[in-house]
């Protein structure tokens, strides 16, 4: 079964420090890891361990307060060296120290073929539970959660990303596996997003469809919203493939496997590349050496320029990204009105820049260029949202604290991410993801 | 540009909170960010944001704007030497006269809107906002050149606090600012503001011009029309020829300052659509709109409505049908935001323009009301637009709970 969606709305970024076809696969040498809570909308973190713990790969280091089952775990073995708390004891971070000859994991007995219930509770305990989201809310499902349907996206169209199904190729047994477990937790359907002429083999039971490669058609919230809307009162899980092979992959073995596939690009970055390491690596694992020297200061980012983390070169990579984007920070520049820039370096989807019409790629600084503003133009973020949502209204029934408004306008089909685009094209400059992330959170508590 | 930058930084401390002059500090702050591109980069969500920001918007539309000012420089001068029957028509100094004429009307609307602008950011602690940039301009524009300069003062001082600041600023107005203090003008001192004095200039300028006699007539071509008593209708110019049809494209007819010609409002249109800064959905649509409305009035045609004679083309030449269209009616903030509510509301303005004009003989020109009537049904537009994605989110719910 396959078929095709064809989305008109978005916006491919051309940006400088993109990977070329045939890049070698290195492998960087962690020496430490990181978990961060706050990667996990709505879970509530309690430790599991203290500093000074050994752990083993899979071992648990927090589990929910309001769902004890669902765990995060050690994506390496090693020593916790650290446990990083904020303001009002806020868990920031578990920090493990890599030991490198220790490779010891916690397995589990192979599930595949199990019951609900088995198959639930070794999701949970293996922490991959928490690697899947659901709308609404974009948060960490509950563990006894019943989704009407299952959305796995095998695609990322994020700028200068690593493609998804390169990373699971040739992984056809752990793929069905995992789609078996899948079936296990849901009667209703399971969909698959993929890229048109997309080599996924089909599965039995899945529907297969289709998108053409244009952002943010790799969300699994507008592929969803496009194939079976979310409605209130539903909830549907989201996943990438590559959490469903590892999924798949435990299910075979029952050994837990953390590595990753790492793209380490952008226009700052000195050779663009693909590195082997595990979640939560460091970043300076992954970018030392490899970052320009150019007397600019740079903005290391975990993730894509549109929705990742800005974590420098101390910090670690960070769910659920599988990238690492190094660009400039443009704090140090001083442009003469800038605003009045016929510059064709200039990167805007306005046709009052030439850069519009050029076929080249760029290498934006991370300025706002500009100031903040009310809404003026409208119509804007129509152009790059490809659901069946008005995201002006939403956005202001979520400024607005609005709940029927936000209810009625399709607050559950939305993920902070699908807003990523908006916030760019934005000539106000809204902080559009930080808004609907609180309209989220607001709405989680009140209803 | 470096020692710009230095100076700049040298003095900026002076405006901080606890300077000498922090009472100036939202000047400063315009000033600055409109020299430099702040480098001020994002602490939350994308890491990459794109280059149009507000300034260049309000910029592009006041380029736009530029071929009508200078036309109506120009204009301006031209039907002063016209009135006055002479017979040469020297551009440079017909252009020196209007540029005279209109230069104090730009630096009062610029003055007294962005004083306010400037003294509530200060007081909201905000940034100044561009919004009165175009705002600024376009009031000129739109005016008589021979208004008064205190009550353009007045005008503009009451549209920008009551239309615009008592709101919370730019964006968040109901009506266009600019229209309103049209509309202020004309409704407050409709004795100064209509006639057939206040669309010529009427004394020369620093040597420049010709004082004009008392008795010249210089109604516009819709003051015709409306005082049309029968007989054949013809327009005429100030020297009593007829007004053609090119000349009423080119806007070479008495009328307000910047709205007479056609062809510059073309120019601003394509520069607008060119750059996508304005909706060519409601533009589009205006047009549709009082094409339609001209042809349905000129079916209709009857000498009790004597504007109802013109052809629909010349309904969209005539009076300040045109620079509604591709100005006013745009304006993003005031319009309908919606895609569809753009075409619904486009059309309103351009049938109501029409409508007004053609059967309210007392008032000739109507695209100044249309387009703040179409302001106020936008939002009610809009709101029929939203609730019909509402009821299909609706209708699908229900269906999945079957």
């Amino acid at each position: 079964m396959r078929r095709t969606v064809s989305l008109t709305k978005g916006l491919n970024l051309n940006l400088e420090g993109g990977l070329t076809s045939k890049e070698s696969v290195g492998k960087a040498c962690v020496g430490r890891v990181a978990v961060v809570p706050d990667d996990f909308p709505g879970f509530v973190p309690k430790l599991d361990v203290k500093e000074g713990d050994m752990v083993s790969i899979g071992s648990p280091l927090l589990h929910d307060k309001n769902d004890p089952s669902v765990r995060l775990v050690a994506p390496a073995a090693g020593v916790v060296e650290a446990v990083v708390r904020g303001a009002r004891r806020k868990i920031e971070r578990v920090v493990i120290a890599v030991d490198a000859a220790e490779c010891q994991a916690e397995t589990c007995k192979p599930f595949a073929g199990a019951d609900a219930a088995t198959v639930r509770r070794a999701l949970a305990k293996s922490g991959l539970w928490a690697m899947m989201r659901q709308r609404p809310f974009d948060v960490v499902p509950h563990s006894a959660v019943k989704p009407r349907a299952i959305m796995v996206t095998a695609m990322d169209t994020a700028p200068l990303a690593l493609s998804l199904e390169e990373s699971v190729k040739g992984k056809t047994a752990e793929l069905k596996a995992g789609i078996d477990v899948l079936r296990t937790l849901c009667s209703g359907p399971i969909y698959i997003g993929m890229e048109k002429g997309s080599s996924l083999p089909d599965s039995d039971g899945v529907e297969m469809v289709e998108f053409p490669r244009l952002h943010p058609a790799g969300n699994a919230g507008v592929q969803i919203a496009n194939i079976d809307p979310v409605n209130k009162g539903e909830v549907v899980l989201t996943l990438d493939i590559v959490t469903l092979v590892r999924i798949g992959s435990l299910a075979l073995t029952g050994k837990p496997d953390w590595t990753v596939e790492v793209a380490v690009t952008g226009s700052e970055v000195e050779h663009p590349q693909v590195l082997t390491a595990v979640a939560g690596a460091e970043m300076s694992s992954l970018v030392g050496g490899n970052v320009k020297v150019d007397g600019r200061h740079h903005r290391v980012i975990s993730g894509n320029v549109l929705t990742g983390v800005p974590v420098g070169e101390d910090g670690f990579l960070r769910y659920p990204y599988r990238q690492v984007t190094v660009i400039p920070e443009g704090d140090d520049a001083d442009e003469f009105m800038g605003w009045a820039s016929m510059s064709p370096s200039k990167m805007s989807v306005s046709p009052s820049f030439i850069g519009r019409f050029l076929r080249r790629k760029f290498s934006p600084d991370a300025r706002l260029n500009g100031g903040r503003r009310a809404m003026i133009m409208s119509g804007e973020y129509d152009k790059v949202f490809p659901m069946d949502i008005l995201p002006e209204y939403l956005v202001k029934a979520i400024l607005a604290k609005d709940i029927d408004r936000m209810e009625a306008l399709g607050i559950y089909e939305v993920a902070p991410e699908d807003f990523a685009l908006a916030e760019y094209v934005d000539p106000s400059k809204l902080e559009l993801q930080k808004i609907v992330r609180e309209g989220l959170d607001y709405l989680r508590n009140e209803v | 540009m470096k020692a710009l930058r230095n100076y700049l930084n040298r003095i900026k401390p002076n405006f901080e909170p606890d300077g000498k002059l922090h009472a100036f500090r939202s000047v400063f702050d315009g000033f600055e960010t409109f020299l430099y591109t702040p480098n001020s980069t994002s602490t939350s969500g994308v890491n990459i944001h794109d280059s149009l920001d507000s300034k260049r918007v309000m910029i592009i539309v006041v380029l736009a704007l530029m071929p009508c000012l200078l036309f109506g420089m120009y204009n301006t001068g031209y039907q002063n030497w016209l009135a006055a029957g002479a017979a040469s028509f020297p551009f440079w100094q017909i252009m020196a006269y209007g540029f005279l004429a209109v230069l104090p009307r730009i630096v009062v609307a610029y003055a007294v809107g962005l004083g306010i602008e400037f003294v509530v950011a200060q007081w909201r602690r905000e940034e100044i906002q561009e919004g009165f940039l175009v705002t600024g301009i376009l009031i000129p524009l739109i005016c008589p050149i021979e208004t008064p300069l205190w009550m353009l003062a007045v005008a503009t001082a009451f549209s920008v606090i009551f239309v615009k600041e008592v709101f919370g600023g730019t964006g968040y107005n109901i009506f266009n600012v600019a229209l309103v203090t049209r509309a202020v003008l004309f409704f407050g001192y409709p004795a100064q503001m209509s006639g057939d004095k206040v669309f010529v200039s009427t004394n020369s300028i620093c040597g420049l011009g010709y004082d004009l006699p008392d008795a010249f007539s210089g109604a516009t071509p819709l003051g015709q029309i409306a005082s049309f008593s029968g007989g054949d209708l013809e327009l005429l110019n100030l020297q009593g020829n007829v007004i053609s049809t090119w000349d009423a494209f080119l806007g070479l007819i008495p009328g307000s300052f910047g709205e007479t010609s056609t062809l510059a409002i073309l120019i601003g249109a394509v520069i607008l659509l060119a750059t996508g800064i304005a909706s060519w959905r409601i533009m589009l649509s205006v047009v549709a709109g009082g094409l339609l409305m001209g042809w349905i009035a000129n079916v209709f045609a009857t000498p009790t409505y004597p504007a109802s004679f013109l052809s629909p083309a010349d309904q969209l030449l005539f009076g300040g049908f045109a620079f509604a269209a591709v100005f006013m009616a745009t304006d993003p903030v005031t319009a309908a935001r919606t895609n569809a509510g753009k075409y619904f509301y486009g059309l309103l303005v351009g049938v109501m323009a029409i409508i007004i004009r053609t059967y309210n003989n007392g008032y000739p020109e109507g695209a100044m009301l249309a387009v703040l009537l179409a302001n106020a049904l936008a939002p009610l537009i809009d709101h029929c637009v939203v609730q019909l994605n509402v009821a299909r989110r609706m209708r699908r719910l229900r269906q999945s709970a079957e």
